[in-house]
């Protein structure tokens, strides 16, 4: 797939014109879907600014629980800057803002009274690069959080990463050498080590953005092995460039273009039946 | 265990972390942002002090000779018959420091052009090394070789052939050499800026895009045309800057200087030649802190410290912005 | 037409004749340059060799336990030794490096990660360099005034306190490169785990960028080793051991000063084997810093803060 499409004001041409969905109120939900998840993040009217560029427009979503999610899009789609904002890690990036609900178990986050820095100790996070802390090893990296969030229960520090690192399917691999630097992982242990690192805060949702684009199909296969199992424990957002990837493993899909939200609904019916002429055109791969 | 007591596990401890953690306040972070403020702004605060202490130190000998005090060149502490006159020492300072880039800026840069253009990295390598050491070597030792080593070379390698040859028909060399003077001042510091001048010259050259080069190898130029057509007129502000660097640096030398320069007092340190004895500003100071007859003695001693202060300063910031319109302050790999 | 093609041919034959003959020049000219570097090369390395050897067959002959540990005797007798002298040097050294390396670690750390591009990072950075370029002997004056006329001695304090405002910008400098060298992704991940800031920047940020920032302290501390100047009017020099922080001590570099000075060869065999433990201290500091520096592959442009 062809990543030449750059940011939202460029090479909007006529023909991909479509009606702004997303600007009406009306709240995309899935469709045809029998027994419907609650939602456990309600994204309303999100917008996201890089300075005075405007990188999402008017998003409103649900995220359902115990459901993998996958965003999908062209390049500089804004999938990447609306997972970031699912975290608030968005703002945090000099000059950024963003503005609007995400209101997780009827708590908007995106409140002013909200401390942006325990949000993130409810919603895990994985990058698209692995980057696993530098000076710790396997052990520390996974148990950092937990520690540097005060934590001091030896036990139950041990407890935890035994469990995230199993949980992220690494633990057989790394079992004897808990010492050994991060770094010294390949980089397919290194993403499973960041999974590993982020399940450890016990999160309620995993925000993956891309979390294979750097990785080998081999490795990038595990990966969505374990995406799959960790969802009757948690709620999964993942972003990806890859749609083959977002059919496999994900029970939603959202379509973005050019900072909004084109289509969300049901994985199958969104790649099989898609609603709108535009996830048509890029699910059959014309553009994108 | 069944899977459902697993996940009951499982949400119990959710539970358990989530009242550990949310229950934490950040005031911490308040209080770290405190500190690096507070240690930032001691830097400034820092800066602030030294202008006012040299400022108010120097306010008796402002008063008492006014703006006399940078055109005299009469130097007396004797009591009734004080006179404090920097110009002498401007001049000592200016010349000694002149002599250094003359000889430190082009070899420097030769030094440079050979790191960074000609040798193969398996021999600049350690070179470079080799010439940090001769930055990391204290100015004191420089002193201490120069005064009982390297002074009696120059004066049998350089001064007395020039004295011989020259000294009876031009004033410039028209003194007895005996080491102790101007010249072997200028070409110790010489050898002291080396490693600043050489070491940023080098860093520039190392910016310049190969592209630049291979377009002008390409048209057929010689290692030496490609330096001249597409290298320098690259980075030729950043050189002018590190020159700079160097003067600084040459300009405040203390106590190198105050081992070879003679210590000549009041007018008599006005070089009228290359093998005159003279003082800088810096070896004024540090000859006579210790000794200082009066308060105002003193004061005059810390007026030179202010000149001193004024001219590095002056030097510094030119050659910072001559660097730093060359070299943008790299804002560091972000992601 | 004949013709035309006849100059034609005549021109390129000129043309190429030409430059065959400056091309010869040319190769001559690039010649002569390489020789002219490689001599600049041989006239930087000849008085580092000079030096090394001089103060080593010197230095060696005075060297001694009784040199090492003792006090200065009588300047003629060549008796006694620089005992004081390197006390007072490891002494104001140490308490100068333990005001300078906090202050100029959080500084940087201010520039690196919370200053921005405002205003007064941009002036902290600007004073910062100023500091850098000041003489010695204008900072051993600030001392004088600030400490000495105010506790009304000579003393450790002043020292320290001088050479501290030596040693800060160039902690203040490398520390803001280091932590400018670690990927913003390493900063990101501690953040989606919700550990706060400072905490993220002490025990993440920095402990990535640790071997840089040992790199800035070393380099401070062996420049600051040497300096000579603004310790005259500080911490004076003593021949006594030290006796308190508001008292007179002596320093390594004032000891060579004040050997150097006196007309007896005796005095300078003494200057020399002091010179050598100095220079063994601060090439000691050096060589660590490489071989840091070579452990971890880290790289700063270290040269240009160890000289400014």
């Amino acid at each position: 797939m062809s990543r030449t499409l750059k940011g939202p004001e460029e090479e909007l041409s006529p023909t991909l014109q479509v009606s702004k969905v997303s600007e009406s109120v009306e709240i995309e939900r899935p469709t045809e879907v029998k027994d419907i998840p609650p939602a456990k993040l309600s994204i309303r009217n999100l917008e996201a600014w890089f300075g005075t560029k405007r990188a999402l427009k008017g998003i409103n979503l649900d995220v359902r629980e115990n459901s993998i999610t996958a965003f999908i899009g062209p390049s500089g789609c804004g999938k990447t800057t609306l997972i970031r904002c699912l975290n608030r890690m968005h703002e945090m990036t000099p000059g950024a803002s963003a503005k609007g609900q995400a209101i997780l178990d009827g708590m908007d986050m995106y409140d002013a009274k909200v401390d942006p820095v325990t949000i993130k100790r409810r919603i895990g996070m994985v990058f698209q690069k692995p980057n696993p802390f530098p000076t710790m090893s396997i052990y520390d990296n996974v148990a950092a959080g937990l520690k540097l969030n005060g934590i001091k229960d030896k036990k139950l520090i041990d407890d935890i990463v035994r469990e995230s690192l199993e949980g992220a399917v690494l633990w057989e691999e790394v079992k004897n050498e808990l010492n050994k630097p991060g770094m010294g992982l390949s980089g397919g242990q290194q993403q499973r080590l960041c999974i590993a690192r982020a399940l450890a805060m016990q999160p309620e949702i995993l925000l993956m953005d891309e979390p294979t684009s750097a990785l080998d199909p081999i490795a990038s296969s595990k990966i969505e092995e374990l995406v799959h199992g960790m969802k009757k424990d948690l709620t999964v957002v993942i972003v990806t460039h890859n749609m083959q990837q977002a059919a496999r493993v994900s029970d939603y899909t959202a379509f973005m273009y050019l900072g909004e939200l084109i289509e969300y609904g049901d994985t199958k019916q969104i790649f099989e039946n898609p609603r709108m002429e535009l996830t048509e055109r890029y699910i059959s791969g014309k553009f994108g | 265990m069944n899977s459902a007591t697993l996940k009951d596990d499982h949400q119990e401890r959710r539970k358990k972390l989530s009242n550990l953690l949310l229950s934490k306040k950040k005031p911490m972070d308040r209080a770290f942002f405190g500190i690096v403020l507070g240690a930032a702004g001691y830097t400034l605060f820092l800066v602030a002090l030294i202008v006012y202490a040299v400022g108010d130190g120097s306010t008796e000998i402002f008063s008492y000779e006014g703006l006399e005090f940078f055109t005299g060149t009469d130097w007396n502490a004797v009591y009734g018959r004080e006179a404090f006159g920097a110009l002498p020492y401007i001049i000592g300072t200016l010349v000694t420091a002149g002599i250094a880039m003359v000889i430190g800026v082009p070899v420097s840069i030769g030094i440079a052009v050979f790191l960074s253009e000609i040798s193969p990295p398996r021999i600049s390598t350690p070179l470079s090394f080799v010439i940090e050491l001769l930055a990391a070597v204290p100015s004191i030792v420089y002193g201490l070789w120069a005064l009982f080593v390297f002074r009696f070379w120059i004066v049998d390698l350089i001064e007395k052939p020039l004295y011989n040859a020259f000294g009876d028909w031009i004033p410039f060399f028209g003194k007895t050499p005996f080491g102790l003077d101007v010249f072997t001042a200028g070409i110790v510091l010489s050898i002291m800026i080396i490693p600043i001048i050489s070491a940023i010259s080098r860093e520039l050259l190392k910016a310049v895009p190969d592209t630049q080069r291979e377009a002008a190898y390409s048209l057929g130029a010689t290692r030496w045309e490609t330096l001249r057509i597409a290298v320098f007129p690259y980075v030729k502000s950043g050189l002018f800057g590190a020159a700079f660097l160097g003067l600084g640096r040459a300009v405040g030398e203390t106590i190198l200087v105050t081992m070879v320069i003679g210590n000549a007092v009041g007018v008599n340190a006005i070089p009228t030649s290359l093998f005159s004895q003279s003082q800088t500003l810096a070896s004024v100071i540090a000859n006579e802190f210790n000794e200082a007859a009066s308060s105002l003695h003193l004061s005059a001693l810390i007026g030179l410290g202010v000149v001193l202060l004024m001219l590095t300063m002056a030097i510094n910031i030119g050659g910072m912005l001559l660097l730093s319109r060359m070299v943008k302050v790299s804002p560091g790999v972000r992601e | 037409m004949e013709k035309i093609q006849q100059e034609k041919a005549n021109l390129k034959y000129q043309l190429q004749n030409t430059m065959e003959r400056k091309s010869s020049r040319k190769r001559k000219i690039n010649k002569l340059v390489t020789i002219l570097c490689i001599i600049c090369v041989g006239l930087a390395i000849v008085p580092l060799g000079s030096i090394l050897f001089e103060v080593i067959k010197n230095g060696v002959s005075a060297l001694s336990v009784e040199f090492l540990t003792q006090r200065p005797g009588s300047m003629i007798s060549g008796r006694g030794g620089i005992g004081p002298a390197i006390q007072g040097t490891l002494i104001t050294v140490g308490i100068a490096s333990i005001i300078a390396a906090p202050v100029g670690i959080f500084a940087g750390i201010y520039l690196a990660e919370f200053a921005g591009n405002g205003p007064l990072p941009h002036a902290v950075r600007f004073f910062n360099d100023v500091l850098t370029g000041l003489p010695s002997i204008v900072l051993g004056i600030v001392g004088y005034i600030v400490i000495v006329l105010v506790i009304g001695s000579f003393s450790v304090w002043a020292g320290s306190f001088a050479l501290s405002i030596i040693m800060i910008p160039i902690v203040v400098r490398v520390t803001e490169e280091s932590l400018k060298v670690v990927p913003n992704s390493i900063r990101e991940a501690g953040y989606s785990l919700g550990i706060p800031k400072w905490k993220i920047t002490l025990h993440i940020t920095l402990k990535t960028a640790f071997s840089g920032v040992l790199t800035g302290i070393v380099i401070g501390i062996s420049r600051i080793a040497g300096e000579t100047a603004p310790l005259i009017m500080t911490i004076l020099g003593t021949s006594l051991f030290f006796t308190g922080f508001d008292d007179p001590v002596d320093a390594l570099p004032l000891r060579i000063w004040r050997l150097a000075s006196q007309p007896y060869d005796s005095a300078h065999a003494q200057g020399w084997a002091a010179a050598l433990i100095l220079i063994l201290i601060v090439l000691l500091f050096s060589v660590t810093l490489r071989l840091l520096a070579a452990r971890k592959g880290f790289k700063v442009r270290v040269i240009r803060y160890s000289n400014v």
